[in-house]
């Protein structure tokens, strides 16, 4: 995948500024053409690896072990009847017409019908990204407002209490794993005090608190990795930079520490930071299967997983294929944030 | 007024708006929030045997007749109904005022549809058509159905309790090919499923279906009256169960139909929740081998491994709390009407390794492998297994122990291929036990070969017996047959071996009242103070 968010690299292709240019032209607003090509490019670049994808997911479930029909018809069915039902949904047909009829049905817009539920994929997929981009916004807003100012402290403050109380927190974060801390908060707040609904999803249309009373808890428990993982890179990221001589040099001007740790500090070591938290976003939108499931949120998570345990094939290939696109946007997001982040970057 | 003032008065005004709009959008006082066995994840009870689609079929779907608490089917869309002398001829007329849930009254050429697309699927329903010449409608309210040749279980199967339960639907929905999905699930059923809320993997909701004219008995199983005494059913799926457990002792629940029995512990310091057994059958666990494929196509070894079975091993890895098991030797279970003890001497006197090791020697068992398939998602499954593996291992057998998902071993069993070449020597299930109370309904113990379920014994005097049960004359002559068929099982083919019958507790909150103690849930009955 060509990104460096994934890759957790920096930019291949930093340059220097350009000499004599106003401060505006890097955010591209003078070289549009520059950036627009870049963009185009690498959106072009998401069909191959969409394609490639498509054809090794396609590939990887049909080859692999598992019948829906045979799950369709349930424990008691005979051979016959699995056989019968396997010709009804077109498993009888070669693997190359299948996969062709999958692909046309795809060039169309069509990713298929649910093998179980015999709803629209696009259906079941729309049904579950408002729980799963509302959960993915609330982690990375706690999260971010979480990690930040504790990971900045904990630098600015290196080797102290405060800097070790960060660590531990940090390592917390880790170690703990997500279903136990959703399970202690579960009872905390809802078992005992009843503060929380225990579980579920309220959509924004029932209501502002029906709908936030049901994100704290998810968000909390997966808050807590979140903020462990941002607050080390901002920490480490921060490390670096203070140790530079220009930080040196703002200090010995005079300059108050706060404005030495967020005017000069924070964000020149900001690229790290906005590409962990990339990651963070990814990895939420795709892996929060364990949340999803203690909380009972339906998300795209635990559609997938379901999906993949009763073999639901149109399922598992369409939001596969989102989770792919989903991945290139964000890289895209990311590697287009660090112009804004670092002056010093050109695509 | 700065821009962020503005943008903070916007902000509020959605929040206010948005939380006013929320106060209109409030669920109807009466709503039963059901946390189910499983997910739904299909609509038509037809086209899969899933229990969570069934028990969706109930609230939906009526049907022509319903088995009651003495196992006996009684009319329930039938008004009356009457047989010609000759035995061949039905004649059934529905009841009035019958109407399916988009308004359209329920004719007889929608049951006649939705018997034949039944027929077409569920075995019982096979075999009833074997013996049917025609279905057809007379009128609007009156259809009749000739038989070929007297088919004495014919209302019996038309009551069919379980999976596939003969459910009736609008023609145009019968007419479906029985092996593809109906589109939508409109039944003429004491509630209407709003299909429009279906979250799969999360949420089903139906409304009371005010139009619905439930019969004027009291409830008994599947049978009486089918009084919607809630306004709105919520099924919350929720996958983990201790959150399952929470949800209900927090009150966001008022009913969860399954919680396992490590989490009863949960409810014992909630004086709002009631954990009971509401189903009077429960379910059987049973050792499955592959006749046809060596070591277990000699029935010697069979014989041996039948020797060897301890039923209380089994129930307490795979049931737990003694409360909620017993060990039966009943193939049509214990607590049916076809409860025997008859030819099960092995599993009665209990585990004999003398008598199994020398029928492990007379069978010629050279040391080949046997595979185990052990599906460890399914807890009931995997803990038989684990038995099973010690038991056979501790008699010299050689076992594999093969660990799958529960979806790759029913795809697994389905293999008549070599141990070595993707096949199977034994897989454990358990079976419902409205799914085995009689030789019509119980399908492990067919042994026709090639129709036979995974395992495909043959034995054509166990065939045979089946056959003349089929055609018993009444109950009496039944009940002798169905234990002449378990003799042939337990000391001829052994097709499998029970392994105990267990219950699965049900709990909720104590302001429900009037569940119906039947072995499938049912939701109408039930209220909520």
């Amino acid at each position: 995948m060509p990104s460096s968010a994934v890759a957790g690299k920096s930019p291949g292709s930093a340059l220097p500024p350009r000499p004599g240019k106003r401060h505006g032209e890097r955010l591209g607003l003078i070289l549009p053409t520059a950036m627009f090509a870049y963009i185009v490019r690498r959106i072009l670049s998401t069909i191959p690896v969409m394609a490639v994808v498509a054809l090794f997911v396609f590939g990887l479930l049909h080859l692999s072990p598992g019948d829906p029909a045979a799950i369709i018809a349930g424990d008691t069915a005979t051979p016959a009847d699995i056989a019968r039902i396997h010709k009804a949904l077109g498993l009888d047909d070669p693997l190359y017409v299948q996969f062709g009829s999958w692909v046309w049905r795809l060039l169309h817009g069509d990713l298929g019908i649910s093998i179980f539920t015999n709803l629209p994929v696009t259906t079941l997929i729309a049904q579950r990204v408002e729980p799963t981009v509302a959960l993915t916004i609330s982690t990375v807003i706690v999260s971010v407002l979480v990690a930040i100012p504790i990971g900045v402290l904990a630098a600015w403050k290196a080797g102290s209490w405060i800097d070790r109380t960060v660590m531990v927190f940090a390592v917390l974060g880790f170690s703990v794993p997500v279903f136990v801390l959703a399970y202690v908060l579960i009872y905390l707040f809802a078992v005992r005090t009843d503060w929380l609904p225990v579980q579920g999803f309220v959509g924004l249309d029932r209501g502002l608190w029906p709908f936030l009373s049901h994100l704290v808890m998810p968000t909390l428990a997966l808050a807590m990795v979140q903020a462990a993982l941002i607050a080390r890179m901002t920490r480490a990221s921060m490390l670096d930079v203070l140790a530079q001589d220009y930080i040196r040099t703002a200090q010995a001007k005079g300059l108050p520490s706060g404005r030495v740790l967020i005017g000069h500090a924070l964000k020149n070591a900001a690229v790290p930071i906005a590409t962990i938290i990339g990651i963070g976003i990814a990895l939420l939108i795709s892996g929060v299967v364990v949340t999803e499931t203690v909380f009972a949120i339906p998300g795209l998570g635990r559609l997938t997983v379901d999906a993949i345990l009763r073999r639901d094939y149109p399922i598992i290939q369409g939001i596969i294929l989102i989770f792919s696109a989903a991945y290139v946007l964000i890289n895209l997001l990311v590697d287009l944030s660090y112009t804004f982040l670092d002056p010093r970057i050109r695509y | 007024m700065n821009f962020c003032s503005r943008l903070l008065c916007v902000a509020a005004g959605v929040a206010i708006g948005v939380a006013a709009g929320s106060a209109s959008a409030e669920p109807p006082q009466k709503t039963l929030r059901f946390i189910p066995q499983a997910d739904l994840r299909s609509i038509d009870p037809i086209w899969t045997t899933a229990y969570v689609t069934r028990n969706f079929g109930y609230l939906v779907f009526d049907t022509l007749f319903a088995l009651d608490k003495d196992f006996k089917p009684q009319p329930q869309m039938v008004d009356h109904w009457t047989v010609a002398d000759d035995k061949l001829t039905y004649t059934f007329t529905l009841r009035d005022g019958l109407k399916w849930h988009d308004g359209q009254p329920v004719r007889a050429a929608d049951c006649v549809a939705s018997i034949e697309r039944w027929g077409k699927r569920d075995p019982f329903g096979q075999k009833m058509m074997e013996a049917v010449a025609d279905i057809k409608p007379v009128d609007d309210n009156t259809f009749t159905i000739v038989l070929k040749k007297p088919f004495p279980l014919l209302i019996n199967a038309l009551g069919k309790l379980s999976s596939n339960v003969p459910f009736m639907m609008p023609e145009r929905l019968a007419k479906t090919d029985p092996y593809k999905q109906i589109p939508d699930a409109v039944g003429s059923g004491p509630f209407k499923f709003v299909k429009s809320e279906w979250v799969p993997g999360s949420k089903a909701v139906f409304v009371k279906n005010t139009e619905y004219v439930p019969r004027k008995e009291p409830p008994s199983f599947a049978s009486g009256g089918k009084v919607a005494k809630v306004d709105r059913v919520e099924w919350l799926y929720i996958p983990d169960a201790a959150t399952a457990s929470a949800t209900l002792n927090s009150g966001e629940a008022d009913w969860y139909e399954q919680p396992p029995a490590d989490l009863l512990p949960a409810f014992a310091g909630n004086a709002d929740v009631v954990v009971a057994t509401v189903d009077p059958l429960g379910n059987q666990g049973i050792l499955r081998f592959n006749h046809v494929q060596p070591p277990f196509n000699n029935v010697l070894l069979r014989e041996a491994v039948l020797n060897l079975v301890n039923q209380k091993d089994y129930m307490q890895a795979a049931a737990g709390d003694p409360k909620y098991w017993k060990t039966c030797v009943a193939l049509f279970g214990c607590g049916a009407p076809f409860e025997t003890t008859a030819g099960a001497d092995a599993l009665l006197k209990g585990p004999d390794p003398a008598k199994a090791k020398q029928l492990i020697a007379d069978s010629g068992y050279k040391g080949e492998r046997i595979v185990l398939l052990d599906a460890t998602d399914q807890p009931v499954v995997h803990g038989q297994a684990l038995v099973t593996l010690a038991m056979l291992r501790q008699a010299g057998l050689n076992v594999e122990l093969q660990a799958l998902d529960w979806g790759t071993l029913i795809t697994r069993r389905a293999s008549k291929a070599p141990s070595d070449q993707g096949g199977w020597n034994i897989f454990h299930t358990w079976i419902s036990a409205p799914d085995l109370l009689s030789p019509a309904v119980n399908a492990a113990l067919r042994a026709n070969d090639g129709k036979a379920w995974f395992g495909w014994p043959t034995d054509p005097n166990l065939e045979g017996l089946i056959d003349q049960w089929f055609k018993a004359p009444d109950f009496a002559a039944q009940k002798q047959l169905a234990a002449n068929i378990q003799t042939e099982a337990y000391q001829s083919e052994v097709p499998y071996v029970p392994t105990g019958q267990f219950v699965v507790p049900t709990a909720y909150r104590k302001n429900l009242h009037g569940i119906i103690i039947a072995p499938v849930v049912f939701l109408w009955n039930v209220e909520k103070d």
